[in-house]
């Protein structure tokens, strides 16, 4: 332990504690704008800057100890004016484009110039003459209002392991840029977004569809429907002042009517569906496997994983699930199955899927199994972001409105589809309905709690019928390395393999952490949504995927059997090797 | 411009003396350099999946020191000096009309192959500034009216076709 005092106070912390976490323990609130709770921090912008007694320099807080004995002072006047000069140099290297810009009202750096009441430049404006780079169709780049933090690089090279950016040159002229000098759509990056959430400013921000949905909500003869990813109904709130992880499904549902949806759907039926196909085709490796059909099987659920799997692993493509993920299966079904029962033209209907995901904008235009139907089978992804700015463009009172169902077909969900959501859910609700596949009988549990929580690689086993069932859960890219790792090794010196069955998300936590949800994710943030999710699983009447009546239905009258000719045809895909750089 | 494999013998060359020893990453990209007057992008690509080092990073060490460059060098090699003496005699309007006439940016080499424009901080002989240097020869006291009569004897003096 370490003691000292910091504006007076006395501060008893670990040692090893910066200033900055111990001086929120005094209640004492040092600014702070390159920081960010997940990532080491770089000392990159000196707002932080403190005092200590006996010393003439200034120490950054962020990445300083406290030490024994040390006499911090956060805030005097001089600190203050300090701060401001350091504030006044960035931006005067950031163009004034707050009210055309995408982080207008939700900017870190204009909230710190908003606190500090800059109301004049004292500096001459030096602006970066780089393009925009809307190569990806997902992330938009705009390199002018980068302020160097460097939280995006640290996000794609360390947490993602993806290298697609990095800081080029140096000095004034350094820059952010996709790897190599290329446009980031030729570069190795898989649109997780994660480089958007956690920017501070408008440099990296999702590409915004919103004016192609209100286009087709308008256009006559249309007829528009919609799905909700399990991820946003417990993110949207924060958008309105509600609690992280507060659970607004049947709120959402009716406000999708009011904005002129014909019919709403849920992505959970879809990942009700996705679990009878894959736990079917893992119960047919478990029983057996085969070099083609190797254990242990792979999820596929996530379209950055899936991107990044065909990159820089391909060599597990075998061991890869043929199944789409739960949106892109409600979206072709909505134009086959839903179509049909209800004599619509496909042609008319477009799908609009509202995702916390940057990469699902990709997956639906990703090979030409997105077509299944015979149409594109999703028109427009909008992220939670998004859909929260249509929210507030529509004027409807969301918090105030009455709650209502989904529609029924393609509505209907279970505690198995919900918790998608987190990381680890698609393995527990697989589990469940797995476990039923191959005993034949109602399982003496449904939790699997193993496969929960936020460690970056989770391993164990189960049981089933007498059966060792290894699994891993993986979550955030860099922690994919070590799972494929251990498979690898294990077939090379012809052991079994250490897992039956492995489930990856790109982004930390799963997607309650993904790169489309509200700003300022941290682990608290994601363990409060994850467990908005758990606690919706408690309170379905259903809980495991293969007893949804609607999927069984829908089997009954259109797929027939998991993994029939039908589904294979609609509801699997094929996978490639992909070079990391088009250029 | 070489095909991929044609580099591949040089570059297992010096990755055999370099592979295990560390900060190698700088020092291969010297050799390159050296031999080649800059790196090539496809010997970037390649030297990546050697030594698996994302691109990324090998494009942050060469855009970081300004002794790697990414364009193939420019038949003739004019270095501008902004040393202090020449700055004050006008180096700066000497650049703009260098500019201006190659059509060039600094530290880019015109798209004939002709011409590489550099910027150096201090020739050494700053009784002579302003002072610009072509192939090692050093043009003194120039004023910008010389620039293009001194950039034409280099452009009439084309080899025999």
């Amino acid at each position: 332990m370490v003691r000292a005092t910091i504006n007076g106070k006395v501060v008893e912390v670990e040692k090893g504690t910066t200033i900055l976490d111990a001086a929120n323990q005094v209640q004492v609130k040092i600014p702070t704008l390159c920081k960010h709770p997940d990532l080491i921090s770089s000392a990159a912008c000196g707002i932080c800057i403190v005092k200590v007694k006996g010393s003439s320099k200034m120490l950054r807080a962020c990445c300083t100890p406290l030490d024994n004995a040390m006499e911090i002072i956060t805030h005097d006047p001089e600190i203050v004016s300090i701060r401001r000069t350091v504030l006044e140099l960035i931006l005067s290297k950031h163009p004034n484009d707050c009210l055309k810009c995408g982080r207008n009202n939700n900017c870190e750096l204009q909230r710190l110039a908003a606190d500090f009441g800059i109301r004049e430049e004292l500096f001459p404006k030096y602006l970066k003459d780089i393009p925009k780079d809307e190569s990806t169709g997902s992330i938009v780049l705009e390199p002018p209002k980068c302020i160097l933090c460097g939280r995006c690089v640290q996000v794609c090279q360390q947490m993602q392991d993806v290298w697609a950016l990095s800081f080029l040159e140096r000095g004034f002229d350094t820059r952010i840029s996709p790897a190599g000098d290329i446009k980031l759509g030729d570069s190795p990056c898989v649109r997780c977004g994660q480089c958007s959430a956690h920017c501070p400013t408008g440099a990296i921000f999702e590409q915004d569809d919103t004016a192609r949905v209100w286009e087709a909500l308008q256009k006559p003869g249309n007829y528009c429907v919609v799905q909700i990813a399990p991820a946003v109904r417990v993110s949207i709130g924060e958008a309105f002042g509600f609690k992280p992880g507060e659970n607004f499904t049947r709120r959402l549902y009716a406000l999708l009517r009011r904005l002129g949806f014909a019919a709403v759907f849920d992505t959970n039926f879809g990942a009700d569906v996705t679990i009878i196909e894959e736990a079917s085709e893992f119960v047919e490796r478990f029983k057996n496997p085969s070099p083609e059909r190797p254990l242990p099987l792979i999820t596929t659920c996530c379209p950055s994983w899936v991107d990044f799997m065909e990159k820089f692993h391909h060599d597990m493509i075998p061991h890869f699930s043929s199944c789409k993920s739960p949106h892109q299966i409600l979206g072709v079904l909505s134009k086959t199955y839903y179509a049909s029962k209800y004599n619509l033209d496909p042609a008319r209907i477009v799908m609009v899927s509202i995702m916390p995901c940057t990469a699902k904008k990709y997956e639906i235009t990703r090979t030409d199994e997105m077509f299944a139907s015979g149409f594109q089978d999703i028109d427009i992804v909008l992220t939670t972001r998004e859909l929260a700015r249509m929210i507030k463009q529509a004027g409807v009172d969301f918090p105030a409105l009455p709650d209502e169902d989904p529609d029924h077909i393609l509505g209907d969900y279970t505690g198995a589809g919900v918790i998608f959501g987190a990381t680890g859910g698609v393995m527990e609700a697989a589990l469940r309905t797995a476990c039923f596949y191959i005993t034949g009988q109602k399982l003496d549990r449904l939790e699997f709690s193993e496969t929960r929580g936020l460690k970056g690689v989770k391993e164990s086993s189960i049981e089933i019928a007498g059966n060792r069932v290894g699994i891993a859960v993986a979550h955030g890219l860099s922690n994919v390395e070590y799972v494929l790792n251990q498979v690898r090794e294990a077939v090379k010196a012809g052991r079994p393999v250490p897992y039956h069955f492995v489930e990856v998300m790109a982004c930390p936590g799963g997607c309650v952490g993904g790169g489309g949800q509200p700003y300022g994710v941290t682990d608290e943030r994601r363990s409060k949504m994850s467990r908005g999710l758990y606690e919706d699983d408690l309170n379905q009447p259903i809980r495991s995927s293969h007893e949804n009546p609607q999927v069984q239905q829908l089997y009954r009258e259109f797929l027939g059997e998991p993994r029939s000719e039908k589904s294979e045809s609609l509801l699997h895909v094929h996978y490639k090797a992909r070079p990391q750089y088009r250029k | 411009m070489k095909e991929g494999n044609d580099y591949h013998q040089e570059l297992s060359g010096l990755l055999a003396k370099w592979k295990d020893k560390p900060g190698n990453l700088i020092m291969i990209l010297h050799e390159i350099q050296n031999h080649y007057g800059f790196v090539p992008r496809q010997l970037s690509l390649q030297l990546s999946a050697l030594l698996d080092v994302p691109l990324a990073r090998i494009y942050e060490v060469l855009t970081f020191y300004n002794y790697f460059k990414l364009e193939a060098p420019g038949k003739h090699k004019i270095s501008v000096c902004m040393g202090t003496a020449c700055y004050l005699n006008g180096a700066p309007e000497i650049l703009r009309e260098l500019k201006s006439i190659l059509g060039v940016e600094e530290g880019h080499t015109t798209k004939n192959g002709l011409f590489q424009l550099e910027v150096v901080r201090c020739l050494g002989c700053c009784g002579l500034a302003p002072v610009i240097m072509i192939d090692g020869k050093v043009y003194d006291k120039v004023k910008k009216n010389d620039i293009i009569d001194i950039i034409s004897k280099f452009t009439r003096s084309k080899e025999p076709e």
